[in-house]
C-alpha cells in the first residue's frame, strides 16, 4: 500500500494508515527523500499513529529518512507513537536516537516551526538586539 | 451428618436393632443443648477470657458474639448444613479482624467450644459409656467440619482484605499529577519492584498521551534503593516518553542511589537530572516557556 504524501505549507506530511510491509517502507523513503527536494520542504512529518507495532525494519527506516533529510535540508519529526509501542521499542533497544518526535501531528507542526524559525534567526544578519538566550 | 441415617453397628453394645441412627443422635445431641444453652455459653465465655483469647474486645462484647456462634454451632449441628455458618463467619471475621484478632484465637475459640461441649457430652452420658461412643462418633465429625469452616472462613475473609490493601497500595503509590498545562509530576515512593516499574510506565505513558504533557518531572525522593533492573527499567521509561514527544527530567536522587548508580554502571547520560523537585519543576516551566514572579516587585524579598 503506498503511503499517501501531503504537502503543507513547507512541510510534507506522510501519514501510515494500515501497517506497511518492508518493500512500502522502503517506497516510502524514497519517495518522501525525492519530495523533500522537489518541493523544497523545510520539515518532514511521518504520522504513525495508525500503527501498533513497529518492528526494527520500520525503526531503522524512519530513522534513515529523518538523517537522509537532514542531509538534505529538512528536519524530520515522527510523530503518534502509541503508549504500548513506545514501551515495546525502548525494551527492544529501539529508540530512534537523534530523531525528533512529538506527540501528534499538532505538536509536530508547533515542533517544525520552532525549528525552521530558530534557523532562520540564525541565518538573520546580526542587528542591534542582544542575540537569543 | 444429619443426612446419613444409616445405623452404626456397635458391637459392645449386642443390640445393633436398637442403636439409634446418627441422625437421631445428633437430634438429642441438639435438644441436650439447648436445654443448657445459658450454662455452656457462660462456661464457653469463662474458658475463653481465662485463655486469654479475644484481649482486644470487651467482655460483653465476647458474651454477646459466644452466644450467636453458640446459636450458629448448634443450628449447624442441626441442620447438617453450612451455608449460614460460612456466611456468619464470614461476617464475624469482617467485624473482627479490624480489631486485631488473630488467627489463633478465633481457631481457640472454636476449638473451645468444642471442648466444652464434649465435656458437658462426658457428664451427661458418663453413666452409660456405649451411648457416650456413640454420640461422640456423631458429634465429633460435624464438630470439626464446624471448626474447620469458621476457620478457612477467618482465613478466607484475612487474604482478602490483604489482597484489597495491596491494590489499594499499587493504585495510590502511582499518582500522575498534572502541575501547569502540559507538566506532569509522578512522585515515585517506597520499593520499586519490576512490576511495579512496569505499571509506573504504562501509567505515565498513558498520562502523557492524555494530557498532552510535553515536560515530565519524576520525583524519585522517597525511593530507599535502587538496583540495576529499576534503573535500566527508569532509563526505559525515559526514552519511552521521548518517543512521545515528551521530556523527562528526574529528581531527588539521594546520595545513596546516586553512588550504586555510578557503581553498578548504570548509563544514565540521556538522562536529565536536577537536584530536588523545586529545581525540577523550575527547570520544566524553564523549558515550556513560564516565567514565575511574584505579583508585586515590590515586595519581592532582597
Amino acid at each position: 500500500m503506498e503511503v499517501p504524501i501531503l504537502k503543507q505549507g513547507h512541510y510534507l506530511i506522510a501519514s501510515i494508515q494500515s501497517a506497511l510491509t518492508d518493500a512500502d517502507l522502503s517506497q516510502l523513503r524514497e519517495a518522501l527523500i525525492e519530495r523533500v527536494g522537489r518541493y523544497r520542504a523545510r520539515g518532514v512529518i511521518v504520522d504513525v499513529t495508525a500503527l501498533d507495532v513497529m518492528d526494527s525494519f520500520a525503526v531503522r527506516t524512519l530513522r534513515d529518512i529523518a538523517h537522509m533529510a537532514r542531509l538534505r535540508g529538512s528536519e524530520t519529526v515522527i510523530v503518534g507513537i502509541q503508549p504500548e509501542v513506545a514501551f515495546a521499542m525502548v525494551q527492544l533497544g529501539l529508540t530512534l536516537k537523534g530523531v525528533a518526535t512529538a506527540l501528534d501531528l499538532e505538536e509536530g507542526l508547533t515542533f517544525l516551526d520552532q525549528q525552521t524559525k530558530a534557523r532562520l534567526e540564525e541565518r538573520r544578519p546580526p542587528t542591534g538586539r542582544l542575540p537569543r538566550g | 451428618m444429619a443426612t446419613r441415617s444409616k445405623e452404626r453397628p456397635s458391637p459392645e453394645s449386642g443390640l445393633p436393632a436398637h442403636t439409634p441412627g446418627t441422625a437421631e443422635l445428633l437430634r438429642e445431641l441438639v435438644a441436650h443443648l439447648r436445654q443448657n444453652r445459658t450454662q455452656l455459653r457462660e462456661e464457653w465465655a469463662r474458658r475463653i477470657t481465662r485463655a486469654q483469647l479475644l484481649t482486644a474486645m470487651t467482655e460483653e462484647e465476647i458474651f454477646a458474639e459466644a452466644t450467636s456462634v453458640y446459636d450458629n454451632y448448634v443450628e449447624a449441628l442441626e441442620t447438617g448444613t453450612f451455608e449460614a455458618l460460612q456466611a456468619y463467619a464470614r461476617n464475624l471475621s469482617e467485624r473482627i479482624i479490624p480489631r486485631g484478632v488473630e488467627t489463633h484465637e478465633v481457631v481457640g475459640i472454636v476449638l473451645l467450644l468444642r471442648d466444652v461441649l464434649a465435656r458437658s457430652l462426658f457428664a451427661k452420658y458418663h453413666e452409660d459409656f456405649d451411648k457416650l461412643n456413640r454420640i461422640l462418633d456423631a458429634y465429633e465429625p460435624a464438630a470439626n467440619r464446624i471448626a474447620n469452616t469458621v476457620a478457612v472462613g477467618f482465613v478466607q475473609e484475612r487474604e482478602r482484605i490483604i489482597r484489597q490493601q495491596q491494590e489499594a497500595i499499587r493504585e495510590l503509590s502511582t499518582p500522575v499529577l498534572q502541575v501547569r498545562e502540559r507538566l506532569l509530576i509522578l512522585p515515585m515512593i517506597g520499593v520499586i519492584d519490576p512490576q511495579r516499574a512496569r505499571q509506573l510506565t504504562e501509567q505515565l505513558l498513558q498520562a502523557i498521551r492524555q494530557n498532552r504533557a510535553k515536560v515530565v518531572v519524576i520525583d524519585i525522593t522517597g525511593v530507599a534503593a535502587m538496583d540495576s533492573n529499576v534503573a535500566n527499567h527508569l532509563v526505559q521509561t525515559v526514552e519511552a516518553s521521548r518517543l512521545l514527544g515528551a521530556t523527562v527530567i528526574v529528581t531527588g536522587l539521594s546520595p545513596e542511589i546516586a553512588q550504586t548508580l555510578v557503581t553498578i554502571g548504570v548509563d544514565l547520560s540521556e538522562m536529565a537530572t536536577v537536584g530536588d523537585l523545586q529545581g525540577g519543576i523550575e527547570e520544566a516551566e524553564r523549558l515550556l516557556g513560564y516565567k514565575v514572579h511574584p505579583l508585586d516587585e515590590t515586595t519581592t524579598p532582597a
